[in-house]
């Protein structure tokens, strides 16, 4: 077992990550923040909480996805699905699509066939916290991105967050 | 986690984590029924017979939008336009329809354990809507989301069943989901319409003024009473069963608490249930409609995942 980021190497990443956002998008008027469910939320979480303090946190839209139901193993195995709310419309927006780790992209494959039933997007983003370089199997790459990693498929990347698991770092593990 | 079963023959068999799944993945399914596209590709590589061997409308309805919701393909077999009507037999017509690569059979039949027959010789997975007199196991699984949305929980909830109890599978699915969900049962009605030994048999409390019911509980149930039943010795007419155990907004304003009113429908408006009743604020009959479609895909969204 490894330790990829310890506890403040997290917060300084986040804070990073939200300032790069708020580089990209300075007013965020037309820019929505969406969390993928069950795990990107935790990030998400604090990644708006950072940009609330960037820009009038009034202006900051912020929802949830699940994509239990696109997943393209949906019949393989069971899935239990968790809330999606996007209270707003994504019609004509910027979205920044936030999950923890980016491996074979096939959790963003499908979080982007379930946004575009909820509109047409003019442009989606995707931030991650980890990407597992190399590894991808789906033609998709992060845009902000907290740090590469090289790992082996026999390996596994856990995200420790306070609020769930009573720590807060990021763990290669091998199987 | 999966369901214990590989059907929904009926709640008999099912068990409390088995309900708590299909109520909470229901709830997902509820999401998404607000959503503009309401529709998620999960089951577009599934076809589905809705194979209805007794008429309903608001029943097949409501399981062929669940189907196309799930993007399944689904199918539509009613008796009167099918070669049964030539006097095919069941297992034959099933196995036919299965041949052509048909994966889920929804079924309703006018024989109680028709869908248990079928379980046992073909290996498709099957939903039972409704057969003879025994389970309607997603109406109640409906009725207990329904419920649940209103009150929080199940546990402890006072539910009053009113009407015809002997021959309604709305009533017996409806016992044994509550039973297990340790919900308390109060049945009502005219005694001919209430099994003799229903206490012994399913300890449920019987009562057979309507009044003391609804001063009790929580909610009720009030189940339809079948015009086709009038002309039997069961009850004197429909008006006198109106009078004595019919349901109106005079009786509901004049209990001490307010309680809240369910019908699986379709209702007899003026028999067990007057429309200011039906329509008014403590009926969630409608909701019950709504509450039924995601229910419904929460039901077959969870049995197509055990094909594999």
């Amino acid at each position: 077992m490894k330790t990829i980021l310890s506890e403040k190497q997290i917060a300084l990443v986040v804070k990073r990550l939200s300032h790069q956002i708020h580089e990209e998008h300075l007013h965020l008027k037309d820019t929505v923040i969406i969390g993928i469910q069950p795990r990107g939320v935790y990030l998400s979480n604090r990644i708006v909480n950072e940009l609330k303090l960037l820009v009038d946190p009034g202006k900051v839209q912020y929802g949830r996805l699940d994509i239990t139901f696109y997943r393209d193993d949906v019949r393989k195995e069971l899935h239990v699905a968790n809330k999606t709310d996007i209270p707003f419309s994504i019609e004509n927006k910027n979205v920044v699509i936030i999950d923890d780790v980016l491996y074979t992209g096939r959790t963003i494959r499908a979080a982007l066939d379930a946004l575009l039933d909820f509109g047409r997007p003019s442009k989606v983003e995707l931030c991650v916290l980890i990407d597992r370089r190399f590894r991808r199997e789906f033609p998709i790459q992060g845009d902000y991105v907290g740090q590469y990693i090289d790992t082996l498929v026999s390996q596994k990347v856990k995200v420790c967050w306070n609020e769930k698991h009573g720590r807060e770092c990021v763990e290669l593990l091998d199987s | 986690m999966r369901l214990s079963s590989k059907h929904l023959l009926g709640i008999k068999h099912l068990n409390k984590e088995d309900i708590q799944l299909i109520l909470s993945t229901a709830s997902s399914f509820k999401d998404v029924l607000q959503r503009p596209v309401k529709k998620v590709p999960s089951l577009r590589d599934v076809t589905i017979v809705n194979l209805f061997y007794e008429n309903s409308t608001r029943t097949r309805m409501s399981f062929e939008l669940a189907e196309r919701r799930l993007s399944a393909d689904t199918l539509n077999f009613t008796l009167s336009s099918s070669s049964a009507a030539k006097g095919e037999t069941l297992l034959d017509t099933v196995n036919n329809i299965l041949s052509m690569k048909v994966d889920m059979v929804v079924m309703r039949h006018s024989a109680s354990g028709a869908p248990h027959f079928l379980a046992k010789h073909i290996p498709a997975a099957i939903v039972n809507a409704g057969d003879g007199i025994n389970e309607h196991p997603t109406q109640a699984l409906l009725d207990a989301f329904s419920m649940q949305e209103k009150f929080g929980s199940l546990e402890g909830l006072k539910v009053a069943i009113i009407g015809d109890i002997m021959h309604s599978r709305v009533a017996l699915s409806n016992i044994y989901l509550l039973k297990k969900m340790g919900a308390e049962i109060v049945v009502a009605g005219p005694p001919t319409l209430i099994p003799k030994y229903i206490t012994e048999a399913l300890n449920v409390r019987v009562e057979y003024k309507v009044r003391k019911a609804l001063e009790w509980c929580d909610v009720a149930n009030v189940l339809r009473i079948q015009l086709e039943r009038q002309n039997q010795p069961l009850f004197s007419s429909l008006r006198e069963y109106s009078l004595a155990y019919g349901i109106n907004k005079t009786m509901l304003d004049s209990l001490n608490k307010e309680i809240t009113i369910m019908h699986p429908g379709p209702i007899n408006r003026g028999v067990e249930l007057d429309s200011d009743a039906a329509d008014g604020p403590h009926s969630i009959i409608l909701n019950q409609v709504e509450n039924g479609v995601a229910v419904r895909m929460a039901v077959l969204y969870l049995l197509a995942n055990r094909e594999n």
